[in-house]
């Protein structure tokens, strides 16, 4: 060993405690989620932040711990989808704050632990697992693509959660788990094609994004015309995110359709509109019905582009309530003049206040019995009366064909009259047998 | 290139001259022994949630191994390595959701259309076919790709752009093919794995330590190599690959071998991935994901193993509670480390331990210098 050693030596040692620091550190970081402080956002809204409870009443952890129900809210705010999400993450706050203010539930406070979903569906389980085993929440409002409600299903029913899901989807499922206040296929879609045969239209071409919802709904669509001895004069899928829309225009023009059913998702919608209007082909000319473009939507496509084109939803900003003036006041007194309401906030909006509903029925937050008593339970929600089901954990909410305006509003030009009752399997419909024994013997 | 070789050849000089042996053991062993007796008590200490949590952050810390080995080694920057730890996780995903679905069609097969099973999809049912593929699958496909690339000696920035491009194909290959693959809702819901209850935590432990276990594997395996003539000219290739050529070895080979090892290893790190997340999907195959690996490893210190594994996992532990904690601003914060980490400790974290963090790591070609590497190099040798 010569000098030159010693002072290699001293750094390895220096080293050594060092990377004894880091390995602690690496505990330290994963262990810290656990003691973290709710998430800011959360304490701003919820009255009750466990910060102020803890050193008012720090000799009685035990009593304010009763004090607050936890309920999670779980969208993206950030990535891809956060522009539609953050929308619905606002309208649930809004439903919750109104709530608080009006005495919580069963007289306690809700306490919002909010997570980011990232526009990720790994994301999606990761953070739904951390709130039904970390936070211990009551229920959790969230989810909007049907691959990030795929994501959480396993975790929900590993943890015996509750999820409240606010988004149209394309039908096929009952977890135990879950309440679905969006639209199934037989309050948006069906109907739709229903609506569509009546003023008499024969021959649709099915254009949508892809992935489950629209390969579902033209499967769902493509019966449902068979049964009317029609067939489809096209059908075409083009990748999400896609932006190139003239050969598929071409190809529309070449089949000569009655009307186009769009089940794009997402961007797609701006360039396809876009480019249809600038192929000079009118609404007159050649119709579409949409069922994932909403008011929110509209803004991003431009309302030009798309004015007295069709869209199928449960609810409109315009919807004739007092309910619904209401809200619409509450959303944009709190977000903003500018900001627009559509079916999916609203679903979002209500599924808070029919949880409710359901824990006071109940008496209780547990899952079960929230579960037993939320059967048959009413909300007069802002598009009208919603009444969840007594067996599949939908709701029954009113079907609207709508018509845009040149502000980007939509005129309702049709309605079902009363509440449709939800039927995810579509058993209801003589034309869509075997769909539930094919969907169920996955 | 150039400078940096003079450096390193001053600095072997100087390394040469006095042995320091127990330096060697000191950063070689024991650091990384800590790191494991620590990974090996936490789930003592920690809750369910957090051990699952960490299982997950540990199958990156694999992977950020994979990357090393060819970037912080051999020189070779790939931004594809999500695709093969994708295609490990997709090979494990099929095997659980057929024996999840036991004998019936998967769900996202009936939605696209399908009525029975593709024939590629049948042999997945059998653990002793699926496993081995979670290697086989990435790294015939880096070995292949990788094959093509070297043989035209392309090098550097070209083959990060791409393995970027590779990224990016397989990606939107995998969202195209719903009936095949699930499309952009990937594959999830698994019931059971070889009959236990995949989301108990018994088992979910269990999974920790096997993914544990592969870690150190892989750690010693990587060590092995790097130390063996085959690592030495790694990083002779990586300083300078025409010196490489030009004593009579073939770099072609030598790169397609350790990038379809690096292939390999990354699909590994993706089928212990699956079954403790419970999902994979093509967003863990796209562009971004596979430069945040990157930067796991340029944080954790480059051409560092144990750099690899720490930087995977503290990136990834800063992520989840950051979001956790401001879940509306948390990128911010992302974002100024990675510039720190850039600007700062271009070293990353295992440089600022070594008192390094200023320099550029050229230490690590040292290192192997010292190991013998000198005799591949005719400058340094004189």
């Amino acid at each position: 060993m010569s000098v030159l050693s010693l002072p290699k030596a001293f750094g390895s040692f220096r080293f050594l405690s060092l990377s004894l620091l880091v390995s602690l550190g690496i505990l330290l970081t994963v262990a810290c989620g656990s003691e973290a402080p709710p998430a800011p956002p959360a304490a701003q809204q919820a009255p009750v932040a466990p910060g102020t409870v803890a050193e008012s009443a720090p000799a009685a952890p035990v009593a304010e711990e009763s004090d607050t129900i936890k309920v999670g809210i779980l969208h993206s705010l950030s990535g891809t989808m956060s522009i539609s999400e953050t929308a619905v993450h606002d309208a649930e706050l809004l439903a919750i704050e109104e709530i608080n203010a009006a005495g919580g539930v069963m007289g306690k406070q809700l306490e919002v632990v909010i997570e980011d979903g990232a526009s990720d569906w790994p994301t999606f389980a990761e953070k739904a697992r951390k709130l039904l085993q970390e936070d211990e929440v009551a229920v959790v409002f969230g989810g909007w693509t049907s691959a990030s409600r795929k994501a959480m299903l396993p975790v929900f029913e590993a943890n015996n959660g509750l999820l409240f899901y606010p988004v149209q989807y394309e039908g096929l499922e009952t977890s135990p788990n879950i309440f679905y206040t969006g639209a199934t296929t037989n309050q948006q879609i069906v109907p739709a094609v229903e609506y569509l045969l009546e003023e008499g239209k024969t021959k649709f071409y099915l254009l949508g994004s892809d992935y489950v919802f629209p390969r579902t709904s033209n499967l769902i669509i493509n019966k449902q015309l068979q049964a009317a001895g029609l067939e489809a004069v096209g059908e075409e899928y083009t990748p999400l995110g896609h932006t190139e829309y003239s050969t598929v225009i071409a190809k529309i023009s070449s089949a000569e359709p009655d009307v186009v059913f769009n089940t794009l998702n997402g961007d797609s919608n701006v360039a396809f509109f876009k480019q249809l209007k600038d192929a000079g082909i009118t609404a007159e000319d050649l119709p579409t019905i949409s069922v994932s473009v909403a008011e929110e939507e509209i803004t991003g496509i431009g309302a030009d582009n798309i004015t007295d084109h069709l869209v199928a939803w449960n609810y409109f900003q315009t919807t004739d309530t007092l309910e619904n003036a209401k809200f619409v006041a509450a959303f944009q007194a709190k977000y903003g003049e500018h900001r627009v309401t559509d079916d999916p906030i609203e679903a979002g909006y209500f599924g808070v206040y029919l949880w409710k509903a359901a824990v006071e029925k109940a008496g209780s937050i547990d899952v079960a019995a929230v579960k037993e008593a939320a059967k048959g339970i009413s909300f007069a929600a802002p598009g009208g009366a919603v009444t969840i089901h007594d067996t599949n954990q939908h709701v029954s909410k009113t079907v609207r064909i709508g018509k845009v305006r040149s502000d980007g509003q939509i005129d309702e030009i049709w309605n079902s009259g009363a509440p449709v009752a939800p039927d995810p399997y579509l058993d209801t419909y003589d034309w869509a047998s075997g769909l539930r024994e094919l969907a169920q013997a996955q | 290139m150039v400078t940096a070789t003079k450096a390193s050849i001053s600095r072997a000089i100087r390394t040469v001259a006095g042995p320091t042996r127990l330096g060697g053991v000191a950063t070689d062993w024991i650091a990384p022994a800590l790191v494991l007796a620590a990974l090996l008590a936490a789930p003592l200490v920690l809750s369910d949630f957090r051990v699952a949590l960490l299982g997950k952050f540990l199958t990156f810390a694999i992977l950020a191994m994979s990357l090393n080995l060819i970037w912080g080694y051999a020189g070779m920057l790939s931004l594809g390595q999500g695709v093969f730890f994708g295609l490990g996780g997709y090979a494990m995903a099929m095997f659980l959701k057929l024996e999840s679905v036991q004998g019936k069609l998967p769900d996202f097969m009936f939605w696209s259309g399908l009525t029975e099973l593709p024939f590629f999809w049948a042999p997945f049912q059998y653990a002793w076919f699926a496993i081995p593929m979670t290697f086989i699958v990435p790294a015939a496909l880096a070995g292949g790709l990788g094959y093509l690339v070297f043989r035209s000696r392309i090098t550097g920035v070209y083959f990060a752009l791409i393995t970027q491009a590779l990224a990016l194909i397989v990606s939107i290959l995998f969202i195209g093919q719903q009936p095949y693959t699930g499309g952009t809702n990937g594959i999830t819901n698994y019931t059971t794995m070889f009959g236990f209850s995949i989301n108990a935590p018994s088992t979910q432990v269990a999974l920790y330590y096997a993914t544990l276990a592969v870690l150190a594997l892989t750690y010693l395996l990587c060590t092995w190599l790097i130390a063996s003539r085959f690592g030495r000219l790694l990083v002779a290739m990586r300083d300078d690959e025409n010196r490489v050529r030009f004593s009579g070895y073939n770099p072609a080979i030598l790169k397609t071998i350790v990038f379809a090892l690096s292939g390999g290893i990354a699909g590994i790190a993706g089928a212990l991935f699956t079954p403790q997340v419970g999902i994979i999907s093509p967003t863990m195959m796209g562009i971004v994901p596979s430069i945040e690996i990157a930067i796991w490893v340029a944080v954790g210190g480059r051409g560092v193993l144990l750099g690899a594994i720490v930087g995977a996992i503290l990136v990834n532990g800063a992520k989840s509670g950051l979001s956790e904690s401001f879940p509306a601003i948390w990128q911010y914060f992302l974002g100024l480390l990675f510039i720190g980490a850039v600007l700062v400790f271009p070293a990353g974290i295992m440089g600022l331990l070594r008192g390094e963090g200023w320099r550029r790591p050229e230490w690590l070609s040292v290192q192997q210098l010292r190991n013998g590497a000198t005799r591949f190099i005719p400058g340094v040798s004189k």
